[in-house]
């Protein structure tokens, strides 16, 4: 009876703990949404309450949707992430799997390097990236974004990747050798469903920082026909004046495809995070 | 189905240490070779050796007349079964069947004769629309033993197919390979470090020891003319028992040999290639130790310990001279720990190994159980 009580307070507890941090988490969040929809009366008034009748407004939808070109850049947020989500994807897992099924002259050095790539931050060669991206007259392109981001997301990706390849037994793909199974067969058949949910955890980690980013586009790509979301809103913050029902506006927007993406990668994102933890 | 050849085939990871030196085997068509040894003497990498997996480092593989050893597990015409099973998780039986099928680019309704055809020799028929994590162990064994079948190989490779599963399910797996190799005339190399299995299961048994064949022969052969004497304390259970002893009297039709205690034991081997002197082991298998005084070689032996196994006992003795053995005694004669009881056996029962372990020719092997009735009859 009394283990009863113990546990069920002890399951109380950890509900309590994990309710308290989904609300610090939320709260932010769901501040921004409230807000957008309200008149910019009612944002500066009670900056906390719901929406009522009087300060419902979608101003600032209207604003961001109508008056600037926020579709485009969100087209080029789109862009830029999907094309480096699927780059990262393939070769991160095209390269761990070479990394930790075949031996070849330098592999362990070409391991060691790409795990650097984690350690330093890529920011830090900012200056260079310019200049590179300037020599080969890449500024002011989509290109250099998705260019940096692959750059930016292969580490991570290759040694998360590469774990989970390495769980995948030896015997399976020695039958399917046996089966007369091509190597890219094999990946692709045989390793990379096997490795799905792993593949579901490293696109939403890499997928966020990218959808987020604001220093290489702010650097690489500033012109008005390649700004992504994050850079679009800055315009409506200025030194003296910031609009404040448009950038609620748009951040509620942008905020869409990642929680899209999440929702859909979330079951698999589940089974890769505990994978192993269980069992 | 076809004719493989091994021809001086070395196995060595860094150039300078083989693992696998000398192997020389030639497999028939549609033989069932075994090959045993215990773990790390070179078997598995042998197999796969044959099946590809693993490069050769030297030698010859010939399968039909024709060297293979730079071709790829796929264009060897092999099919291999794994210990793990090796299943593709998420695909159902059917798709595991048809896949290297389909690789190989045969038509579906080829594909699908041929699995229904396998399935049904397995009786696996009602699982091909299951995935492997809803199979139970003996099923998942008979898929992956479908996926061989239907390729239809030239050689079946097992690796250890039965050591996951229970010892009831063994037993039964084990007869069902054997059937069926005899239903599909197919030529099998099988891996097993379990001597029973390769007893029960080859036509021709090759025993391994540190990357080099020891012997290869029939079960019988193996069990009556021992080549050495890793092979005859591997091959039976209960262990072959040995004694240590110096050669009294050799020649062409028999050799005595005087054991601690001073006791000499007349064995019936061919002695023509030792000297009196030489030091030597004298090998006798616990069911040629009778119990009473049948054969012709006697000793006396206090029990230590009694296993009973129903139809026998096992019983472990210190005979007078100091020398431990056991004996394959009658399952319902009672006998208790510290009873003294009279042991003989037949000259022509024992083995002689010489000093570097080699055996000496028997004379009369096998008919030991008809000796005894003749004689107590």
């Amino acid at each position: 009876m009394k283990h009863k009580v113990t546990r069920a307070a002890g399951t109380g507890f950890t509900h309590l703990v994990l309710g308290g941090y989904t609300l610090l988490a939320l709260f932010p969040i769901l501040l921004v949404i409230i807000n957008s929809v309200k008149s910019k009366d009612g944002i500066f008034d009670s900056p906390l309450s719901l929406p009522t009748a009087e300060t419902w407004s979608l101003v600032g939808f209207e604003k961001v949707l109508a008056k600037s070109p926020f579709i485009h850049f969100f087209g080029n947020s789109l862009t830029v992430t999907l094309v480096s989500l699927v780059l990262i994807l393939v070769l991160g897992a095209m390269a761990a799997w070479a990394l930790s099924e075949y031996r070849f002259r330098g592999s362990k050095l070409l391991a060691i390097y790409m795990a650097f790539g984690i350690m330093v931050p890529i920011r830090l060669g900012t200056v260079s990236i310019l200049e590179l991206v300037v020599k080969l007259e890449l500024t002011n392109t989509l290109t250099a974004l998705i260019l940096v981001y692959v750059a930016q997301g292969l580490p991570l990706a290759i040694m998360i990747l590469g774990e989970f390849i390495q769980q995948v037994p030896k015997e399976l793909k020695e039958a399917a050798r046996c089966d007369g199974v091509g190597e890219f067969k094999i990946f692709f058949q045989i390793i990379l469903p096997l490795i799905r949910p792993a593949v579901a955890t490293v696109a939403v980690f890499t997928m966020v920082p990218i959808w987020n980013d604001l220093w290489f586009p702010l650097i690489l790509a500033p012109g008005e026909e390649t700004q992504t979301v994050t850079l679009g809103v800055q315009q409506f913050i200025g030194q003296y004046v910031t609009d404040w029902n448009a950038v609620l506006a748009s951040l509620s927007l942008a905020v869409l495809p990642v929680l899209v993406m999440y929702v859909f990668a979330s079951r698999q994102l589940i089974r890769g995070i505990t994978a192993g933890a269980v069992k | 189905m076809s004719q493989v050849a091994l021809k001086n085939l070395t196995k060595s990871y860094d150039g300078k240490n083989n693992v696998l030196s000398g192997i020389n085997l030639d497999i028939q068509d549609g033989e069932f070779v075994v090959l045993v040894g215990p773990s790390g003497c070179g078997k598995s990498t042998l197999l796969r050796m044959l099946s590809g997996l693993e490069s050769i480092s030297g030698g010859d593989l010939e399968i039909d007349h024709a060297r293979v050893n730079e071709l790829p597990p796929a264009e060897r015409g092999i099919a291999m079964v794994f210990q793990s099973y090796a299943l593709y998780p998420h695909m159902n039986v059917y798709k595991n069947m048809a896949f290297g099928l389909k690789i190989a680019g045969a038509k579906k309704d080829e594909i699908d004769r041929r699995i229904r055809h396998a399935a049904g020799i397995l009786k696996i028929d009602h699982l091909l629309e299951r995935l492997p994590r809803e199979l139970s162990g003996g099923q998942r064994q008979r898929v992956a033993i479908g996926r061989a079948i239907v390729r239809e190989p030239k050689l079946f490779l097992f690796d250890e197919p039965l050591s996951n599963l229970d010892a009831a399910l063994r037993v039964q797996t084990r007869l069902e390979i054997a059937k069926l190799h005899k239903d599909l005339a197919a030529t099998i190399v099988y891996v097993t470090h379990d001597q029973v299995e390769a007893m029960t299961l080859g036509d021709k048994i090759v025993v391994m020891h540190d990357g080099h064949i020891q012997q290869a022969g029939s079960p019988l052969e193996l069990y009556q003319q021992p080549a050495n004497l890793f092979v005859a304390t591997f091959i039976g259970s209960p262990k072959m028992n040995l004694i240590d002893g110096i050669v009294t009297e050799a020649s062409a039709t028999g050799v005595a040999v005087k054991v601690a205690g001073d006791q000499i034991v007349r064995t019936e081997v061919d002695g023509s290639g030792i000297a009196v002197g030489d030091k030597v082991s004298v090998g006798i298998r616990s069911e040629h130790l009778w119990e009473g005084d049948a054969g012709s070689e006697r000793f006396h032996g206090k029990v230590n310990l009694v296993e009973h196994l129903g139809e026998a006992n096992y019983l472990y003795l210190t005979l007078e001279n100091g020398q431990d053995v056991v004996v394959r005694g009658d399952g319902e004669r009672a006998v208790h720990i510290g009873d003294t009881i009279a042991l003989s056996a037949p000259a022509a029962a024992f083995h002689v190994f010489n000093r570097d372990g080699l055996a000496l020719r028997r004379l009369k092997p096998g008919n030991m159980v008809a000796a005894r009735h003749r004689v107590t009859a």
